[in-house]
């Protein structure tokens, strides 16, 4: 992964000085379809290390379909096909003849609803880290803790790490999902829509852990939420009909937006 | 643009908001007039109406901070509403500080009391209200109308009431110079043209709220100045 001085071609006329920041995942002429229906046109934008970049825009824009492309879960699909560049590490992730459940351990995800596994808490966890390692007992247990505890869970669960996962809340579900997610020690995390179906201590919960967890990963989020968005990202791209419309600082993008459709969208003026 | 938000509640709430700093600006406006009004006709009684009246303006301004923090709560802005929004907290601002500088130059006329000063020396200061209440004038419509054009026109315009405010305040000196028995009268006209001058300045401040309403972006050039008092005072007093 280089660290490279470069400007961000966008869009719009925003230019986005990504000076100092590594490329994580760069899409480049992105174009998805969902048999012929063309849902991405041409999209091009980049993720970087370190940094929370949020999809935004109106139901069926496109947005969790791009975050569909970056770990591949739509090959689980027939009829759905991606033309273009996903770059991951400088490696096309399009390409035929990927390994897709390394790609998928590199680049987790958390959904909309949590989806606990029928089992116990400790299960949940020490599940995934198995697909991908052998541990002896001790080490394993050492993952698990730690990845409740990135997931701030642990002090809730440390107990009753026998209970079913299903058991818990639905805010301490979805964490125990990102708990999940971490243990694979994942490069990108993709959050497509964390928060929808959470309380607001929940959520906040969840905002702080990503404002935790992106010092070592690259993230990627899909919200319905503005003001969500607006707290967590660093980075801003606004989505229409299958296209990116805009993308810049966030800070920018919710104060002076250069698109017309991004102002109506984000202050409320859409359709 | 798509005028109207999705939530109508949420146009009828920055509705209201510029509705009441167009009400403040109109009561700022005849305060100044009326304050002026009164020095050159020395009219205490209108004096004392001013002083009065200020009470009013402060009102409209509380009304407005309560409402934008309430509209920030309900609606969270975001881009140019949020504008908007910080856009009239700050426009109450400086309309309050006209406000106060109005009953300033009130409480003058009222202190001058039976000292008639020269008509000659009042007309620069009245000539100079003129100057601030077109500014005034100019700045509120590009307010209302959202024109930045307009509002650029007034940013600038400021360097002329400077200009008359380092010409009135030369004179002051002179006569000052002359006889130690106007200096009483003078001082107080001193002030009175300083106030004028500061009315002015908070023009050019709303002038760059309305430019950052507009555009988002504040105004980064230097302003032209014209105000050289402090020079003149230095140069007549060698």
């Amino acid at each position: 992964m280089s660290v490279a001085s470069f400007t961000v071609p966008t869009v719009t006329h925003a230019q986005v000085s990504a000076e100092g920041l590594a490329e994580k995942i760069t899409i480049e002429n992105l174009d998805f379809f969902y048999g012929d229906h063309r849902a991405l046109k041409d999209i091009n934008v980049s993720l970087y290390l370190g940094k929370v970049t949020a999809f935004i825009g109106p139901s069926g824009c496109g947005k969790s379909t791009l975050l569909r492309v970056l770990n591949r879960m739509y090959d689980l699909y027939p009829h759905q096909r991606a033309t273009g560049m996903v770059r991951l590490d400088n490696q096309n992730i399009l390409e035929p003849g990927q390994d897709l459940n390394l790609l998928r351990a590199k680049v987790g995800m958390v959904f909309q609803k949590p989806t606990p596994f029928p089992m116990t808490i400790y299960e949940n966890i020490a599940f995934g880290i198995r697909l991908y390692e052998k541990l002896p007992k001790s080490e394993l247990d050492g993952r698990v803790q730690s990845a409740l505890e990135r997931a701030a869970l642990w002090n809730e669960v440390k107990d009753k790490l026998g209970a079913n996962g299903q058991s818990l809340s639905g805010g301490q579900q979805q964490r125990l999902c990102i708990a999940r997610t971490v243990s694979v020690r994942p490069e990108v995390i993709l959050f497509d829509e964390p928060c929808s179906a959470l309380d607001p201590i929940s959520t906040a919960k969840i905002e702080e852990l990503i404002d935790e967890l992106k010092d070592d990963y690259t993230i990627a989020i899909v919200t319905h939420n503005m003001q969500q968005a607006a707290r967590v990202s660093d980075f801003t791209a606004f989505m229409y009909l299958g296209e990116l419309v805009e993308y810049g600082e966030t800070t920018r993008m919710f104060t002076t937006p250069n698109d017309r459709r991004t102002q109506d969208y984000i202050t409320g003026r859409f359709g | 643009m798509n005028d109207q938000h999705t939530a109508k509640a949420f146009d009828v709430d920055l509705q209201d908001l510029g509705r009441i700093v167009a009400e403040m600006g109109g009561l700022a406006e005849k305060q100044i007039a009326d304050s002026v009004s009164a020095l050159a006709r020395r009219d205490t009684t209108l004096a004392q109406r001013v002083t009065m009246a200020d009470a009013a303006i402060d009102a409209l301004q509380r009304e407005i901070e309560e409402k934008a923090v309430l509209t920030i709560a309900r609606r969270q802005p975001m881009a140019v509403d949020l504008r908007d929004v910080v856009g009239a907290l700050r426009l109450a601002n400086d309309l309050e500080r006209i406000g106060d500088l109005a009953k300033n130059v009130a409480k003058r006329v009222i202190a001058l009391n039976a000292e008639f000063p020269p008509p000659k020396l009042i007309r620069g200061v009245e000539h100079m209200t003129d100057l601030v209440l077109g500014q005034m004038k100019a700045v509120l419509d590009a307010y209302a109308r959202r024109d930045d054009a307009k509002a650029m026109a007034v940013w600038r315009g400021d360097e002329e009431i400077d200009a008359v405010c380092t010409s009135v305040f030369r004179e002051l000196l002179t006569y000052m110079m002359e006889d130690p028995r106007n200096i009483s009268f003078c001082i107080h006209l001193l002030f009175c043209a300083k106030n004028i001058e500061r009315m002015g300045d908070h023009a050019t401040n709303i002038a760059e709220t309305v430019h950052y309403i507009i555009d988002g972006r504040p105004i980064t050039d230097a302003r032209p100045k014209g105000d050289t008092t402090t020079i003149a005072a230095l140069v007549a007093g060698k």
